[in-house]
């Protein structure tokens, strides 16, 4: 019987899988909400498409987290009854979705990342991480090519959407530095085989984006302060209110079942 | 139903001309043959079909919103994913049926345009709110129950591209009636508050979901024309009682009470019979004064109003990309 938060068990296998479902959740989460307000049907679509993607990710790499933990729980205990510093996802896919620009570019920015995360991660000698990633990867390559096309719509466009498309641009960049940091636990996890190091992906990962951003007549920021602190449960104040949303139903009921 | 507002007549403007092509396209529909795209038909059965097409595309188009509340606060991961996959459905049967209409000589531009200005109609169900999370159970149980009860027959409606959108249609409005039923049989069986809350939700969708199948025959100047063309096959009365007949016994499966004191069960007839419906109710919904019509309008308008620069973006770079193209083949 779920009677409020939990606090689970820090070990580094699960803090890291926490990590990588609580990514895809909120980026998830974000993109549904869209749905039934976005531009065109087409993204309507599109945009539900993406979302299923990843909050299929998110119950998986749960499900996986609690039989790490060996707690009892499942995927809805670890999504609904983590408090915001509980959740260990990058700042970058809490951002709110502002207009479609913002939304397009940091899917752009994630997935340019977390595509060829994947597929690294497809030799991890975890198997079922192995797994998750071999299925995330299909998903996530879609993700890129779409988001890579409008970003290229919209840099490429009118001046409006090019207008929009760089500030989506600039203003998300300082979040892209947070994407490439390891923790000392998962280090361990690097060094075991069973993570990978995303600071070997760097160079793919820019040359992914300053190519898309070259096609969409956009220039890349500089690269100054970067922002973080997501991963070690420090959010910013939108995550919260994601949360409370998100949360609701099982924190009025406690122990209900839906 | 989705297109609740047809039930007016349509002016014929049939030449004396064509008199001979509307007896060759009567005698069509008379053997049950399905008319397509190209084939010759009255100008009255084209309009008739637009707008009773076109109210449906509407209507699903509108009709994500009131379960779009409900995404973001979903109680389960699957009744999150669940909920998404259903909006998204809506979405696609909205673009089939844009595709339909669009067979006969409009464009869906044209017609969301329509909708926007207040001109089109969408079905009055989707003017209610989604109070509590029972209302997602409701919704897929009695409004997608009351939609295939008039979705079913237009399967085999006359118009080729309508009855084939309406096939691949049906099946998925009879997943999502499962799944809010289930949705309900899982309230129904929880908590005393999770049960009352699913007793409220039948409360406040039960009368509404009567009136989506419109006007009672004796007030209904429906056009005779529908039902020769095999464009309607059942008056709205009989879809109403159909629907009642098989809706009840779920409700007492689930164990909850409709909120009519009036229903009964006539053992002559073998059927519910129910109080009155309160059309007045009924009339200021479909005249724009529901409890949310304001607001279904102005989402869809704001969506359409915030998607403009990014329709402009991407029609601008076709052009530039067709550009380049010629260039490079000059
Ligand atoms: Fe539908
Ligand atoms: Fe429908
Ligand atoms: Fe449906």
């Amino acid at each position: 019987m779920y009677t409020g938060s939990i606090t689970v068990a820090e070990t580094p296998l699960l803090r890291y899988v926490l990590g990588r479902a609580d990514d895809a959740l909120v980026l998830g989460h974000r993109l549904s909400e869209w749905c039934g307000h976005g531009p065109m049907l087409e993204e309507d679509m599109a945009l539900s498409n993406m979302a299923l993607d990843l909050i299929g990710q998110a119950r998986a790499l749960y499900t996986y987290a609690g039989e790490v933990e060996g707690a009892g729980r499942d995927e809805d205990a670890y999504a609904y009854l983590r408090d915001v510093t509980g959740y260990a996802n990058v700042l970058l896919v809490e951002q709110p979705n502002g207009d479609f620009a913002r939304t397009i570019v940091r899917q752009l920015l994630f997935s340019a990342f977390i595509d060829p995360y994947w597929r690294a991660l497809m030799a991890s000698t975890d198997q079922t991480l192995a797994a998750i990633a071999a299925k995330a990867e299909k998903e996530s390559a879609y993700h890129l090519r779409h988001a890579s096309e409008w970003t290229i719509r919209l840099g490429d466009g009118t001046a409006e959407s090019h207008a929009r498309a760089q500030q989506a641009l600039d203003e998300l960049w300082p979040f892209t530095g947070e994407l490439f940091t390891v923790s000392a636990a998962e280090r361990g996890l690097v060094d075991a085989g069973i993570a990978i190091d995303p600071e070997a992906l760097r160079a793919g990962w820019h040359a992914i984006v300053a190519r898309v951003a070259g096609r969409a007549t956009l220039t890349l920021p500089a690269d100054g302060w970067m922002q973080r602190g997501g991963r070690e449960g420090r959010h910013s104040e939108h995550l919260g209110h994601l949360l409370s949303d998100l949360q609701y139903l099982q924190r009025a009921f406690p122990g209900a079942r839906w | 139903m989705y297109s609740q507002s047809l039930n007016q007549q349509v002016a014929d403007t049939t030449g004396p001309d064509d008199a001979a092509a509307a007896a060759r396209f009567q005698t069509r529909i008379d053997a049950e043959e399905r008319i397509e795209p190209n084939d010759w038909m009255p100008a009255a059965y084209r309009r008739t079909l637009v707008r009773q097409i076109s109210q449906h595309a509407h209507s699903e188009i509108v009709g994500m919103l009131p379960e779009g509340n409900w995404i973001t606060r979903a109680p389960s991961l699957r009744r999150k994913a669940a909920l998404i996959a259903k909006v998204q459905d809506e979405c696609g049967h909205g673009m089939y049926l844009y595709a339909a209409a669009e067979t006969l000589g409009v464009t869906r531009e044209q017609l969301v345009d329509e909708l926007l200005s207040g001109k089109a109609k969408y079905s009055s169900i989707f003017n209610y709110p989604t109070l509590t999370w029972a209302d997602i159970g409701a919704i897929g149980w009695l409004v997608d129950g009351a939609a295939i009860m008039n979705q079913i027959p237009l399967c085999r409606c006359s118009y080729g591209p309508y009855s084939r959108a309406m096939i691949r249609v049906c099946k998925e409005e009879s997943f999502h009636q499962r799944q809010g039923y289930e949705i309900m049989l899982t309230l129904a069986r929880g908590t005393a508050a999770q049960k009352a809350m699913a007793q409220d939700a039948l409360n406040r969708w039960w009368w509404p979901c009567l009136m989506m199948f419109g006007p009672p025959d004796a007030q209904s100047q429906h056009s005779d024309a529908s039902t020769r063309w095999k464009i309607k096959r059942f008056s709205n009365d009989a879809l109403r009682q159909k629907f009642v007949d098989a809706t009840v016994p779920q409700a007492h499966f689930l164990g909850l009470t409709l909120p009519d004191p009036a229903l009964r069960f006539n053992e002559a007839t073998a059927h519910w019979e129910f109080g009155e419906i309160d059309w007045t109710e009924f009339k200021q919904v479909l005249a724009g004064n529901g409890p949310c019509n304001r607001d279904r309008m102005a989402a869809r308008r704001a969506a359409h109003a915030n998607g403009e620069w990014v329709r402009n973006a991407a029609l601008a770079y076709a052009a530039k990309e067709r550009a380049r193209a010629a260039a490079g083949a000059a």
